[in-house]
């Protein structure tokens, strides 16, 4: 067997009371490709991020060819030859590609300055070997977003590193783009580094990966090489849990979808199109329907729900409501068209030093007068609101900064509410909030199903969509990969379509 | 969910206390730093604290004062317009130019009845703030760079007009509202109380003062709200070319003559106003009620260094600090601000 190359124990880490991780251990052998599976959350993206010294463990030990380090930030990573490619992508478009291969490392002559003609033949070649073959000279931002990533790439692979993370590399890549990627990755293997591989993409991480670590809740729950024996449907088991009596049992068990085919269609999207985001979008979402809309992050579903909502504008395809196309200038326009909007992050939904009931009242002024603002109605209507969705402190005058996070949550959905919208968009509504909150969002927004408003709800977070959701679309890189209605649906099903 | 929990302590209160105090520091330093400086020059000169005195304080703040209202909308939305005196000082000349000027004035004429002279004109300037708001909401061009070319275009057409030459006449309505007074007011002192007081209720008690508000406490959250953000920014810069317009005209009155480079003072003391008043430059916080006691400071600061006998020079360099220091406070009361914000939100 080889030797460990990088050994850690008892890894623990908390941020702000919430454990991330609860005593791991992780070994990478020198020439293995280890893949890592989890959900968001699961604790893989956090060790990985131990490991590259952009955070410190809480507790716990790290070993690198037998002798203890302890990073303080990633150059100290660097140093012993451990590089990390980060999920969110990080170059520099307005620069050129040979200079985001060599970002922070720039060859330079005698003199001391950048060696261009050097840069470019290392940075064309480098390319090359990752089947890019284009003008290093050129502007970075002016290629797809699956070139930017190969660049991205191709600076943490050809710097040296012994250790490689990449988390979440094939998220932007196209079939032979991956190919590409994984002909590189075997040979680097062959050369005797060591690379850990994060994805989502179950069938990614099966193909390239020797060996296979699952998390959950912060906790490691399996290792294992991939053999045969190992497929999909095993470490989705793993990743959701198979100690179920600990889970509700909504998740995991088979909850029926309940679409309603005969109700009008209120929302109907044709071919829409706004690269790189998402292609070829259609569906339709009826009154009196959740329609839950499911991918991973960046697989587009936030794009597509601010083109509903008129702040992004789709190069092609249509969009009607209640059977007549319309054109949604501005996020004005698309509230005018009865479209609420409930947006994935509550800093860009709430004005965090005004009062609660001025926060209630801005999407509804518009209704309550022409020209002068009424804060008498605007009280009254937001005490109302509160009452409903049961926000507390109750007081409308309260700031609305003062709230904890779920009942900001509430306020953003109250606003709403007041307007008494046909179709309301929610962004990842659940995101952050514990159970209590969690179950309150249910509960309103199957009453507001019940009154006939056309719901849909964008999430990355599977427990959202199957609790929330009559009927659901999951999306995978930008176009809607599966429809599940009228039937049977559970979490690994869900993950197996995405 | 963790509710905030009810404290009624000794310790509690006193923690409130400090909430309020800074959270009110915007306003209230403004107001410290106003009596500070009446008491000062109250106790340096006798003929300061008079009632003839502070009229003239009152006229000699009063073009400041329509700019500024126009301003405050501006910043208000976290947005800034250098063009205010150069608009100002283009709209008087244009204003000039539509009026008919004496024999010996030799610059280009167009020569039109009072009224039409007068809405021509403010056709004008809402002309520029047009330009200005299509430059910042559609093409997208930072106010602060959009504005800086304005600035440059009202000077042009300042230049190109007058020539280097200086105009007198104005039309009569225009004479009177800049020069004349009624019942011993200057009529320029109530133009200005009116536009403050009308801004004041626009602000307060309508649905675009709020929008206003809103665009500028957080301008994603309004525009994720349905607010047409656009719509507002461009509003308000229209707003601040008008103001600017006026004040122009009746600045010619006021001054009895229109020339180039006239007003360029008038950007750094109308801002200065809006700015030491505590109106946030970040937007979202501040009003007119900030903007009065800002020009205060300024009027009393301006005229009350000319009772101390102090070198003239100096006089700009002590501007130029005070102005800093508003600066300072400025930053700072929004900086506690949003700190107290991350420690408690969330």
């Amino acid at each position: 067997m080889a030797p460990a190359l990088l050994e850690l124990t008892g890894i623990s880490k908390s941020f702000g009371g919430v454990q991330a991780l609860r005593d791991v251990d992780f070994t990478l052998l020198a020439g293995e490709i280890h893949g890592l599976a989890g959900e968001n959350g699961a604790g893989k993206s956090t060790l990985m991020k131990i490991i590259a010294g952009a955070h410190g463990a809480d507790e716990g030990q790290m070993r690198v060819d037998g002798k203890e380090v302890r990073f303080r930030s990633s150059r100290d990573a660097l140093a012993v030859g451990i590089g990390m490619v980060h999920q969110e992508l990080s170059v520099a478009p307005d620069l050129s590609v040979a200079e985001n291969v060599f970002l922070g490392a720039q060859p330079v002559n005698r003199f001391g300055i950048v060696a261009w003609r050097e840069m470019a033949r290392a940075a064309a070649e480098q390319l090359k070997n990752l089947g890019l073959d284009i003008d290093p000279r050129a502007r970075l931002g002016d290629f797809p977003i699956g070139v930017q990533q190969l660049v991205e790439l191709s600076r943490v692979l050809f710097s040296g590193a012994r250790i490689i993370i990449l988390d979440e590399p094939t998220s932007a890549l196209s079939p032979p783009e991956i190919e590409r990627l994984f002909g590189v990755l075997a040979k680097l293997k062959a050369s005797g580094r060591s690379l850990v591989f994060i994805s989502h993409f179950l069938d990614d991480i099966l193909k390239i990966s020797d060996e296979i670590t699952i998390f959950r809740n912060g906790r490691k729950v399996a290792t294992t090489p991939v053999t045969p024996a190992i497929d999909k449907a095993w470490i989705i088991e793993r990743m959701i849990g198979a100690g179920r009596e600990e889970l509700e049992e909504s998740y995991l068990g088979q909850i029926r979808l309940d679409s309603r085919p005969d109700a009008p269609v209120v929302l109907e999207t044709k071919g829409l199109t706004l690269a790189p985001a998402y292609r070829e979008v259609s569906f339709e979402a009826r009154a009196g329907e959740v329609l839950g809309i499911y991918g991973f992050m960046g697989c587009g579903q936030l794009e597509l729900a601010r083109t509903l909502f008129g702040r992004l504008h789709a190069d092609r395809g249509s969009l009607e409501i209640a059977g007549k196309t319309a054109t949604l200038a501005n996020t004005a326009a698309a509230k005018r068209a009865g479209i609420a909007y409930v947006a994935e992050s509550r800093r860009a939904m709430l004005f965090a030093e005004e009062p609660v009931f001025k926060n209630v009242s801005i999407a509804i002024l518009e209704r309550l007068s022409r020209w002068f603002v009424k804060p008498d109605r605007e009280r009254a209507i937001a005490r109302e609101q509160a009452g409903s969705l049961d926000i507390r402190p109750p007081g409308v005058e309260t700031r609305l900064g003062g709230l904890s996070g779920g009942n900001q949550q509430k306020v953003a959905l109250a606003k709403w509410l007041a307007l008494a919208p046909r179709i309301l968009l929610l962004a990842e509504p659940t995101r952050g909030m514990d159970v209590g909150a969690k179950e309150d969002v249910v509960r309103i927004v199957r009453a507001l199903r019940d009154q006939g408003i056309a719901i849909v709800v964008f999430s990355t977070e599977p427990e959202t969509v199957l609790s929330l959701a009559d009927r659901v679309l999951v999306m995978r890189k930008g176009e809607i990969a599966h429809e599940f209605a009228g039937e049977a649906i559970s979490k690994d099903r869900l993950l197996a379509a995405a | 969910m963790n509710t905030p929990s009810e404290n009624v302590g000794p310790a509690a209160r006193s923690f409130r206390l400090g909430d309020f105090l800074r959270d009110q520091l915007r306003n209230i330093a403004p107001f410290i730093t106003l009596l500070f400086l009446v008491v000062f020059f109250s106790l340096a000169s006798p003929a300061f604290a008079t009632l003839d005195n502070l009229e003239n304080i009152l006229q000699q703040v009063s073009v400041t004062a329509i700019i500024a209202v126009g301003l405050t909308f501006v910043i208000l939305t976290a947005e800034i317009d250098l063009s205010v005196a150069a608009v100002a000082n283009a709209t008087a000349i244009v204003l000039t130019f539509f009026t008919l000027q004496p024999d010996y004035v030799n610059i280009a004429n167009l020569p039109m009845a009072g009224p039409i002279a007068i809405v021509l004109t403010l056709i004008a300037c809402c002309g520029l703030g047009l330009v200005t708001a299509f430059g910042v909401t559609r093409i997208g061009i930072p106010s602060f760079i959009m504005t800086l070319a304005m600035m440059q275009i009202g000077a042009g057409i300042s230049a190109v007009l007058v020539r280097g030459q200086i105009a007198y006449s104005v039309p009569s309505l225009v004479l009177t509202l800049g020069s004349k007074s009624i019942g011993g007011i200057p009529w320029i002192v109530i133009v200005a109380a009116l536009f403050l007081l009308v801004a004041h209720l626009v602000l307060t008690y309508t649905r675009f003062g709020r929008y206003v508000y809103m665009v500028g406490g957080n301008r994603e959250a309004a525009e994720y709200s349905g607010v047409n953000v656009r719509l507002i920014v461009g509003a308000v810069m229209v707003i601040s070319a008008m103001c600017s317009g006026v004040a122009g005209m009746l600045g010619v009155a006021y001054f009895g003559s229109a020339q180039q480079n006239e007003f360029d003072t008038f950007l750094l003391d109308a801002i200065a106003a809006v700015v030491v008043g505590g109106t946030s430059l970040f937007g979202g916080r501040g009003g007119i009620g900030n903007t009065i006691v800002g020009l205060f400071v300024l009027g009393v600061l301006n005229n009350g260094l000319d009772y101390v006998k102090i070198d003239s020079f100096l006089k700009i360099l002590i501007r130029g600090i005070i102005l800093l220091i508003a600066l300072i406070v400025n930053i700072y009361a929004e900086r506690l601000r949003t700190a107290r914000t991350a420690g408690r939100g969330g």
